[in-house]
């Protein structure tokens, strides 16, 4: 951080030079925050509106507002049992991934071994492989073995493509820890995982924070999988968007305030690494 | 760093490999199997070999589909990388407000997919959503169920909305990592703010800038969920992307031979594209 703010310190008298260029750019950045938020801020307009209001007005406020479509959810077992199970299976899938991606990327990252490039290289070809290929043989596949609809099914179909993403950026946070601290401990007598947990793993904590924000957010944004792979108990609330629209004609309002209610848990995982997530790739390798 | 040779490390390794060797390969073979039988009931299959390759491949639609989505990737990376690059040199990089600009710019990030769809079906409608009268208002014809042009511009500025703060967080974690001394050496010199980027951020951004063009490539050549809600691959076939045609193949005609063809094929051509950049990224390493 020093390192930052003696730059900001620096630059602050040749910015100061520049009030017009300084104003130009609080207006770009200005107006794409702008760009980023009314989406947004349209959601949560039509989430306060009945159906009928908002098929048929168009005001930038909410008409008449009114929390019925809220109410509906957190009233209606099929609306938030499917909000817990999606949330279930995405922290199932950040805690299995985590565990797995862990000891890989300490591996990665200190030793070289038989064919490390091309398994490097291979866990990262599975992130290139299109969902909508695999659909059909993972339906089969978690079927056969007895996991469909449950959120197991979900949580280790989606390692497929956060696992190479977590054991990269993992890699790179362990790479920037020398490798002297490992040395160190093991002459002291620490065993391999007891130095791995006390030691190493609170010396990445900020990595492993990262890591998770992204398993979190990858998982939960993807549908075609989770709407695939679940039926009734386990079924995610993106998959109960989705049968809601086609059942019952469009509820756009309850639509709305489902889309608003998955937005949620997002903001609060991106609020505990805010101050981490901007390392989280710096270090990374490539 | 310097690393030690030690093969023991395999067995840190086989956790991931079971699970991803599970996850992958016993689906990806069921696909190869697909691929080369034709199948017409359960225990009524064909050896027919690279019969559904054949068939895929001179497929006009999904030649068509092909090159839409060659040129939808090529605007997506056009547009979302500058972009990305140059609202991350604005970014405060320190105190309450890059705090602030961090949690703003990363919530469409945490969008699921459909519901993107949905919050731009609405928002976009000529009728009812904010961008699309406004757009009318100004003159403008816009109707995205109508046009082609028009569905090809929401689906980009919607795909911008959604990704471009990856770019951006990826860019600023770059720039956050420049050492101060670059900057003072450059200022010493008197350098432009232009020579300053050209020569002194641009290479440094090059390790997080070859991942976000990567990572950005790989998932707009998959997109399906998003143009899917919003316009359902038409008007006509003009949004028809891949994965659009691949999923009505697979699930809405259920022919499973060719679209397993297709599967395989769809999955080649992203490594090889992935692959090219790739080298492309890392060979100009060796420039200043």
């Amino acid at each position: 951080m020093t390192v930052i703010e003696t730059r900001l310190a620096t630059d602050t008298p040749a910015r100061a030079a520049f009030p017009a260029r300084r104003l130009a750019c609080a207006c770009v950045l200005g107006a794409y925050l702008i760009f980023q938020a009314l989406p947004v801020y349209w959601i949560v307009r039509m989430s306060l509106m009945t159906p009928g209001n908002v098929m048929g007005r168009s005001d930038f406020l909410p008409v008449e507002p009114t929390f019925d479509n809220y109410r509906t959810i957190f009233t209606d077992p099929t609306w938030y049992m499917s909000f817990l199970n999606q949330l279930a299976y995405v922290c199932l899938n950040t805690a299995i991934s985590l565990a797995v991606a862990l000891p890989a990327a300490y591996a990665f990252s200190r030793y070289r071994f038989l064919g490390d490039k091309h398994v490097f290289f291979w866990l990262f070809t599975n992130r290139m492989a299109p969902p909508a290929v695999f659909l059909l043989p993972f339906f089969q596949l978690y079927s056969a073995v007895g996991l469909f609809d449950t959120p197991w099914a979900v949580a280790l179909a989606h390692t497929l493509f956060v696992v190479p993403l977590a054991v990269w950026i993992l890699e790179g946070f362990m790479s920037g820890i020398p490798r002297e601290i490992d040395e160190t401990a093991l002459i002291d007598g620490y065993s391999l995982p007891r130095f791995f947990v006390t030691i190493f793993m609170p010396l990445i904590a900020s990595g492993i924070g990262v890591t998770a924000f992204f398993c979190f957010m990858f998982s939960w944004i993807e549908l075609l999988l989770a709407r695939t792979l679940t039926s009734v108990d386990a079924r995610p609330l993106v998959a109960t968007m989705t049968r809601t629209a086609s059942s019952s004609g469009m509820d756009w309002g309850l639509l709305a305030a489902a889309g608003v209610l998955t937005i949620l848990p997002g903001v609060a995982v991106i609020w505990f690494v805010r101050n981490y997530i901007a390392k989280g790739f710096a270090l990374g390798r490539v | 760093m310097h690393k030690l040779e030690d093969n023991r490390a395999w067995l840190l390794v086989v956790p991931v490999f079971a699970l991803v060797a599970f996850n992958a390969v016993i689906p990806l073979m069921t696909v190869v199997n697909y691929s080369l039988q034709d199948i017409f009931g359960p225990g009524q299959r064909v050896f027919i070999g690279v019969e559904w390759f054949r068939e895929v491949l001179r497929d006009l639609t999904i030649q068509a589909s092909f090159l839409r989505q060659v040129a939808f990737s090529a605007l997506v990376l056009a547009i979302q990388i500058p972009l990305g690059i140059a609202i991350a040199l604005l970014l405060p990089r320190v105190g309450w407000k890059s705090s602030l600009a961090i949690i703003l710019i990363a919530i469409p990030l945490l969008v699921p997919f459909n519901v993107v769809g949905t919050i731009w079906q609405v928002y976009a409608r000529p009728d009812i959503g904010f961008l699309g009268r406004g757009v009318n208002a100004i003159g403008i014809d816009y109707n995205y169920t109508a046009s082609a042009v028009s569905a090809w511009i929401t689906l980009l500025l919607m795909d911008t909305w959604h990704w471009t703060p990856l770019v951006i967080l990826l860019a600023f974690a770059g720039l956050c990592s420049i050492p101060e001394p670059y900057y003072q050496a450059a200022r010493i010199d008197g350098a432009s703010r232009w020579a300053v980027f050209r020569h002194i951020e641009l290479p440094k951004l090059r390790g997080v800038l070859t991942i976000a063009i990567l990572l950005r490539f790989m998932d707009s050549f998959m997109i399906y969920t998003e143009p899917f809600v919003v316009t359902g691959g038409g008007p006509g076939s003009s949004t028809t992307f891949l994965s659009v045609r691949l999923v009505n193949m697979a699930v809405g005609q259920f022919d499973l031979g060719p679209a397993a063809a297709f599967s395989l094929i769809y999955f080649l051509v992203i490594l090889l594209f992935s692959y090219v950049f790739y080298t492309i990224l890392k060979m100009n390493e060796g420039e200043p």
